[in-house]
């Protein structure tokens, strides 16, 4: 298998695009994709997208030929990968299979979701359709729900606090607030996240990923090609991919995220790298206690002492190990299928050190870490500045 | 839309009368209908009845309610562990949000748990309150 | 009409279900501004409220489920009739005893219909199953009296119209039994004291037209038929139970038998819980086996209108101190309460027309 390099990246502003349609969001992505790669559009061989549910969201289905269309991808082949959150981080893994297989030498990969056309119940009807839809969601339970139940036992079992699950908002925010593409640019407080309104108790309202319209693209090419188009290409060193229960309850233990776990220890052994090394990670954040069990299951710090690790700041750009510069899922914002490779595209530029204000000084390995449903799907990738 | 009914139907019995999977190679319990065990792979599984009571292993309060709940909410969601060891999904019923705890003792109920439409089919099924029956 | 000498036709099993909200007459007559003085002759108190995920349906399922506590020699497999008497089943075209056939596990091969008569749909559905366990159609028949009852918004029904039921199981010469039947006789009448026309959401009455030509003339015609037929007396009867459309009526109707205040009152639930409509006077007859002693003998005499009245004679057994502690009592759900208001009455019920 050949080595695999991210040649160019483009993203959408996140936020509420009222204007903008799902075909719209994917081609504005992908053009600025294609010029920061400095690449003719013709020169893709394959194109990969992921999206979770256009159909309920928009009623489209059959996504990838619609945007091979758009983008004037003549007979090209186009996929579309659904993996609930985690769509895109996965149609990443399959782009890059593509290219490290040999199969083909420049693949365009990228996630779109536009969510803002239905209402916010109807909003949290198809998101709960990432979890099981006869055992979980036909009783009541909501996606947030799930998270809630999660993070009560999380409290109960290592006495995790709720003010140490707003601190996680707090910093998302303010790295947020230096990041144009971002939808929140504000800062909040931790009073502010607790004051909230409840949208699943002892989850507030701030604690929560938003209902977020956009796209991310990236461009993949083989390690041999990648000069050619960036004096800055950016090395994939390494994936771990993992599927787990489908129900939250069906988990001998809820505080604990079994693929993030299994997918991480087949990432680091990839990569032939420790938890210690990475410098900066995007990690999914789609409610508070998400970062918080993500910390501790990717190895950055024992089991139970996530809201210390938030807590003690060594999560903050510049940090121990800085995650979330975009501002994570919660302040960055989270279109569904979108969220894996926009997470990509904040990787490679801070590997480029092209992150401005967000920038993490001397980024040499970063991580991207893409959760579906209540962890049902775990896609994780390390890139790194340097080959292999 | 197309009436959902034989969706409905097909688990409907399972959802009255709290019905599960045993796998009778390993033990192994589950909620749902399986044709291979999730612990061992085995085809070998059975439909059980499972216990008609347990505890809260972890709940939430519903606010933001998804649409299929428009005027209902707010509910109380939880993972219950039946006296087996087995855990499902189900809402506690009877009982004020301040009042449930982890490790609450509950017993299974019959409840509404929503309807296509006004004048579609209307889905039963299990929810759990905390317990007021003898055996 | 209807004697039974052989004491084998009996109840094997019985259970309650009353659901958890109550709402105080004073709440309703506050939303609608009306005296409570006015109110003082219906002699009741307080009323059940079904849950918004409650129904006639879940309601059944439910006192079903306690009957068969109460008759662990029962397999649901040997239940060979379900029959539901409510006047407020969810589907005007699909019976709720389907429901609860799936709900208990009975086998498909099972006799199953709905019964409607008002209040008295649920002592038809046991009439019909005294009938085919005698006859041996079935070796046990479950017979099932819940309703969720209607009322107009602003009618003095509000007041007493509230949710609940009782489920039987029906045996002759099978299982173990907590009480049989000696006797049972019916009468029927056209009569239009009260009604719900088709597609219509709420009931009509006529208002002191449902005293004395309804209520009184069709509950004293059946009790004194049966107590004829039986040649018995008030005396030879430790408990009347009749249909409780408030808390005054049920009292002024066994003194107008001859029956003296201590026997009525103990199957008086309507003053606490009001009126159940089909589920009214089954269990009120509930009520009475949770504290009877064996060799007491009871008259159940139900009204529906439209009009006619069920009346049984029932005598409990040795068996019923045996069976009484395996479901909870109608007194520990009367106990088991939570009051609301009229605004979240109003949502519970879905009165409010979008």
């Amino acid at each position: 298998m050949r080595e695999v390099a991210v040649v160019g990246v483009g993203m959408t502003k996140f936020g509420e695009r009222w204007d903008k349609q799902l075909r719209d969001l994917f081609v504005e992505a992908a053009n600025e994709a294609l010029k920061d790669a400095n690449m003719e559009r013709n020169e893709i061989q394959a194109l990969y997208v992921g999206n979770f549910s256009a159909g309920s969201f928009v009623g489209q289905e059959h996504v990838g030929p619609l945007l091979a269309d758009y983008l004037s991808l003549k007979y090209k082949p186009a996929f579309r990968v659904e993996s609930a959150c985690a769509s895109s981080g996965m149609a990443f893994n399959l782009a890059y299979m593509a290219v490290a297989s040999g199969m083909y030498d420049i693949v365009m990969v990228g996630g779109v979701e536009k969510m803002t056309d239905i209402s916010a119940p109807e909003a949290t009807s198809v998101y709960a359709k990432a979890m099981d839809a006869e055992w979980e969601s036909f009783f009541g339970l909501t996606l947030p729900a799930a998270f809630a139940l999660i993070a009560r036992r999380h409290f109960v079992q290592y006495g995790t606090k709720p003010e140490q699950l707003a601190m996680v908002s707090v910093k998302n925010h303010r790295n947020a607030a230096k990041n144009p593409l971002a939808q929140f640019q504000f800062e909040v407080t931790v009073e502010r996240v607790l004051a909230s309104p409840i949208v699943a108790d002892p989850l507030h309202v701030l604690d929560c990923s938003p209902i977020t319209d956009g796209a991310a693209v990236a461009i993949l090419c083989s390690a041999e090609l990648a000069k050619k188009y960036t004096d800055t290409p950016v090395y994939v060193l390494g994936f771990g991919i993992a599927s787990d229960t489908i129900a939250l309850h069906d988990r001998s233990d809820i505080t604990t995220l079994g693929a993030v776990v299994e997918a991480s220890r087949q990432a680091y052994k990839m990569a032939g790298i420790e938890p210690k090394n990475i410098d900066v990670a995007e990690l999914h954040d789609s409610f508070t206690i998400t970062e918080i069990i993500s910390y501790e299951d990717l190895g950055f710090c024992e089991k139970g002492k996530g809201g210390l690790m938030i807590q003690e700041g060594e999560t903050e750009i510049g940090g121990r190990i800085s995650v979330n510069p975009s501002g994570g899922l919660k302040a960055r914002g989270n279109p569904i299928g979108a969220t894996g490779v926009a997470q990509v595209v904040e990787i490679v530029q801070q590997l480029r050190g092209t992150a401005g204000k967000r920038q993490v000084p001397g980024a040499e390995i970063g991580m991207t870490q893409n959760i579906g449903g209540t962890g049902s799907t775990c896609a994780i990738h390390i890139f790194g500045r340097q080959r292999r | 839309m197309m009436p959902k009914s034989p969706r409905i139907w097909q688990l409907a019995e399972r959802r009255y009368r709290l019905l599960g999977s045993k796998c009778t190679l390993c033990g192994k319990t589950s909620i749902g209908p399986r044709s291979v065990c999730p612990a061992c792979g085995s085809e070998k599984v059975e439909t059980i009845q499972l216990p008609s009571t347990g505890t809260v292993y972890s709940y939430t309060v519903v606010h933001s309610l998804p649409a299929e709940k428009d005027g209902y909410g707010p509910y109380i969601m939880a993972i219950v562990e039946l006296e087996d060891g087995i855990k499902l999904t189900a809402e506690i019923v009877d009982c004020d949000p301040e009042d449930v705890k982890i490790g609450m003792p509950v017993e299974l109920a019959f409840r509404l748990i929503g309807q296509e439409s006004e004048h579609g089919i209307i889905y039963y099924g299990y929810k759990f309150r905390p317990i007021m029956s003898r055996t | 009409m209807t004697i039974f000498k052989d004491k084998k036709t009996a109840i094997v099993g019985y259970g309650s279900y009353i659901p958890r909200y109550r709402i105080k007459i004073e709440s309703i007559a506050h939303a609608w501004g009306e005296s409570l003085d006015m109110l003082k002759g219906l002699r009741v108190q307080e009323i059940s409220v079904k849950g918004p995920d409650e129904d006639q349906v879940t309601i059944a399922v439910e006192a079903a489920r306690n009957a068969l506590r109460r008759a662990p020699e029962v397999s649901p497999k040997d239940i060979g009739a379900i029959y539901s008497g409510s006047e407020s089943k969810p589907y005007a075209v699909k019976p709720t005893s389907t429901i609860v056939a799936a709900a208990i596990g009975a086998p498909m091969s099972v006799r199953l219909a709905d019964y409607e008569f008002a209040c008295k749909g649920g002592t038809e559905a046991i009439i019909s199953c005294i009938a085919q366990a005698r006859s041996g159609m079935i070796k046990y028949g479950l017979a099932i009296a819940a309703d969720c009852s209607q009322s107009l918004p602003g009618d003095v029904l509000e007041y007493t119209a509230s949710a609940g039921g009782s489920a039987f199981i029906i045996g002759h010469d099978s299982g173990d039994p907590i009480a049989y039947f000696e006797g049972q006789y019916s009468v029927g009448t056209d009569t239009p004291d009260f009604w719900r026309r088709d597609l219509i959401k709420y009931p009509r009455h006529g208002g002191r037209f449902t005293g004395e030509p309804a209520y009184f003339r069709h509950v004293i015609a059946a009790a004194t038929g049966l107590m004829k037929e039986l040649d018995m007396k008030p005396e030879d009867f430790d408990y009347i139970v009749p249909h409780q459309p408030n808390g005054s009526f049920p009292v002024e109707v066994a003194k107008r038998l001859g029956f003296s205040e201590s026997k009525v009152l103990p199957g008086l639930l309507s003053p606490i819980v009001g009126n159940f409509y089909s589920g009214s006077s089954p269990t009120g007859l509930c009520k009475v086996l949770d504290q009877a002693k064996p060799g007491q003998r009871i008259l159940l005499v139900s009204f529906g209108s439209g009009a006619g009245s069920d009346a049984f004679s029932i005598v409990v057994t040795e068996g019923i101190e045996r069976k009484r502690d395996l479901a909870p009592k109608v007194e520990d759900y009367i106990n088991r309460k939570k009051y609301i208001d009229y605004s979240l009455y109003v949502r519970f019920w879905g009165k409010i027309a979008l």
